[in-house]
């Protein structure tokens, strides 16, 4: 059996004061789509590039494919793509010169041309990077990360702040990567996306891995597939025994005045809700359900949401 | 897959040189500042006839014949006023006037005898009196009157002109590239691939020495052409005191930028390299000037040895063996420099 694509035992990073990762242990296997999801300062840019080589641990072990980095840097450096969160490209640069720069470096690459139709920049061939939308420019980011041909793709927060097109177009350059064989490490807020893409998503706070395996483990293992979220008009209060009572409801939440019941199934579940208002003449202000997500995942690990910091 | 492999270092060199020329004030600056400066100080520092004498005779009796005396035998260049005495002694303490000829029997000469330009007012006044009372000169004594180009003023500027802005270049250009990229996070991407670390500070170098080039050229001609600047070395052993100048600056560029995060932390050390050796390395006055004390440090400074090769090169038409004490001080340098920059550089 090959052996995965990373591993890592036992990773720390310490700032000044912030202990930024805390012991973190990932397997990613070959030919697997990894997100990490987490809150602003979670830890996941630091994990990133220190598997990546480009911060050095205070503790841990790292490995790519069976190697560790000291005395694989040159060989590990030509199997590897990245887009980095915070990486702005040369300005005065064309697009098709900023490929050709990067392309430069490699031993084994794929030609500008193909990697500009993949993250569809045709049209940009020759315009200047100052003069690229910011989604645009993320495209380019991904685009230098696949003009290597590599054989692992790190990508932090790739489809931050692009448009829903965009963002669809570019899982599509992830999902025709992976086809090929090819290995992701991503970073995300978006649950849609780690649902979307990841065959697993690890679910890390506080530079701790906090929840890990595939979205719909990571759902199930809420023990309900389901949110009803509501709101009630005026001062009245409704106790957490009384809700907790109710058919089917396996948590009770409260926040900024709304309450989220998780629950196992909402025909059971909403009747009951109603009798138990209408009974004590209480009005609804708001009321929505929804099928339990990532998100919902979070926040029942840390009781806060994914995008606070 | 493609099968081409492109050339890493110049693709990088290509960058650095696409991003400066895209870039029309850089470009305007690096090229136009120098022939700028040089055209000012040119025109400021330009050899003038030495000023006229200028002289005071304390209004009174006496004071129109004496003047009309001076004005007959003194020369175009001596000049004589009449004023009230107060004003008179006035002028002569604040420099306004050279001397005082004051009338009477015998006429008396008053000044400070340590003011160069009064000493020569004596002797003019006082051969211009002899020869209103008579004197015969018993010999005559022929003139020559030249300007010799390559012992003029401008002519030791311009060397060290071209000595500023290779280091200038050096270290502005170097830094500035440099620190931006780190700011930018764009030193981390690159070190994600596979790139050799001596390939991306060599390109740094080379799109340096383009412009450099260029600029030196323009300089050279422009000094050649407005000011008749001698260039009496070969083009080659110019070209080779520039290049190696250039080269060695560009080290103490990579070592000064190597760890600094910001620009503003980056110009401040610049400054502080460069500013000794405007004043010390013989600029814009010869270093000679200084105490004996600290001539042997000044004279291992990078930019005094590469303006006195320039000017040996340039004027004095040295060979580069002539002037191989000099390089080896700049070469020392440079390497001293890149290899310390290398060990320590930031690259996050
Ligand atoms: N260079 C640094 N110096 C000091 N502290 C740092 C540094 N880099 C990161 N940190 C701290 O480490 C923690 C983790 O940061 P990191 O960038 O890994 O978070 P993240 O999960 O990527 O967050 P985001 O979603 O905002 O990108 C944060 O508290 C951050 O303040
Ligand atoms: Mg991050």
């Amino acid at each position: 059996m090959s052996p995965p694509a990373v591993s890592c035992h036992g990773l720390i990073k310490r700032y000044d004061k912030v202990v930024a990762v805390d012991g973190l242990d990932l397997e990613v296997a070959a030919g697997e789509c990894f997100g990490m999801l987490g809150p602003n300062g979670a830890g996941k840019t630091t994990t990133v590039e220190m598997i990546q080589g480009l911060i050095p641990p205070d503790g841990g072990t790292v490995q790519l494919f069976g190697l560790p980095w000291e005395g694989n840097e040159a060989d590990l450096r030509q199997r590897l793509g990245t887009a980095l969160q915070e990486t702005k490209l040369p300005e005065k640069l064309s697009v098709i010169e900023t490929l050709r720069l990067f392309r430069s470096f490699y031993r084994k690459s794929v030609s500008e041309e193909t990697v500009l139709e993949l993250v569809q920049l045709q049209e940009k061939r020759d315009s200047w990077v100052n003069k690229l939308s910011g989604g645009q420019r993320q495209r380019l980011a991904v685009a230098c990360a696949l003009v290597c041909d590599p054989d692992i793709l790190f990508l932090d927060e790739p489809t931050t702040g692009l448009d829903p097109q965009s963002r669809r177009q570019l899982w599509d350059v992830i999902n025709q990567f992976r086809s090929r064989g090819g290995t992701v490490v991503l970073t995300t807020h978006y649950m849609e996306e780690a649902e979307q893409l990841c065959d697993r998503v690890g679910v890390v706070d506080h530079g701790k891995m906090i929840a890990l395996g595939s979205p719909k483990q990571l759902i199930a293992g809420l023990g309900a597939e389901h949110v009803v979220d509501f709101a009630v008009a005026g001062e009245a209060v409704l106790g957490d025994a009384e809700l907790s009572a109710l058919p089917g409801v396996t948590r009770v939440h409260h926040e900024d005045g709304h309450t989220r019941l998780t629950v196992q199934r909402v025909h059971q579940t909403l009747p009951a809700l109603m009798a138990l208002v209408g009974g004590r003449n209480i009005q609804l202000a708001e009321l929505t359900t929804h099928h339990a997500t990532l998100e919902d995942v979070f926040m029942s690990l840390t009781g806060r949401h994914l995008r606070d910091g | 897959m493609t099968g081409d492999r492109l050339s890493p270092l110049w693709q990088l060199t290509l960058w650095r040189t696409r991003e400066f020329l895209r870039e029309p004030e850089a470009v305007f600056w690096v090229f136009a500042f120098p022939i700028i400066l040089s055209l000012a100080l040119g025109i400021a520092f330009k050899n003038r006839a030495p000023d006229n004498v200028k002289v005071a005779i304390p209004a009174g009796a006496g004071a129109a014949e004496l003047k009309a005396a001076l004005d007959a035998n003194g020369g175009k260049k001596l000049e004589t006023l009449v004023l009230d005495s107060a004003e008179a002694y006035n002028r002569l303490r604040t420099g306004g006037v050279s001397l005082l000829v004051i009338p009477g029997e015998p006429v008396t000469l008053r000044y400070d005898s340590t003011r160069q330009e009064s000493d020569i007012a004596r002797l003019v006044v006082a051969s211009a009196l002899q020869e209103a009372g008579g004197r015969r000169d018993v010999r005559t004594i022929g003139e020559v009157r030249v300007t010799e180009p390559g012992s003029r003023y401008i002519d030791f500027l311009i060397p060290g002109l071209l000595g500023m802005n290779i280091m200038g270049t050096g270290l502005w250009g170097i830094g500035f590239g440099l620190v931006s990229a780190r700011q930018r996070k764009l030193l981390k991407r690159f070190l994600a691939t596979p790139m050799r670390k001596s390939n991306f500070m060599l390109a740094f170098m080379l799109s340096r020495l383009v412009f450099l080039t260029l600029e030196v050229v323009s300089v050279v001609v422009f000094a050649w052409a407005v000011f008749s600047i001698p260039v009496r070395g070969s083009v080659l052993a110019i070209a080779g005191v520039v290049l190696l100048g250039a080269t060695s600056f560009a080290g103490v560029g990579l070592l000064v930028a190597s760890r600094a995060r910001t620009i503003e932390g980056v110009s401040g050390l610049m400054n502080l390299v460069m500013m000794p050796m405007w004043i010390c390395s013989g600029v814009f006055f010869s270093w000679s000037r200084f105490p004996e004390a600290v001539q042997p440090f000044i004279r291992l400074l990078p930019l005094t040895a590469l303006n006195d090769a320039l000017r040996a090169v340039m004027i004095d038409g040295e060979s580069l063996v002539g002037v191989a004490g000099l390089l080896g001080v700049v070469a020392t340098w440079g390497l001293v420099t890149f290899g310390v920059a290398f060990k320590i550089f930031r690259w996050n």
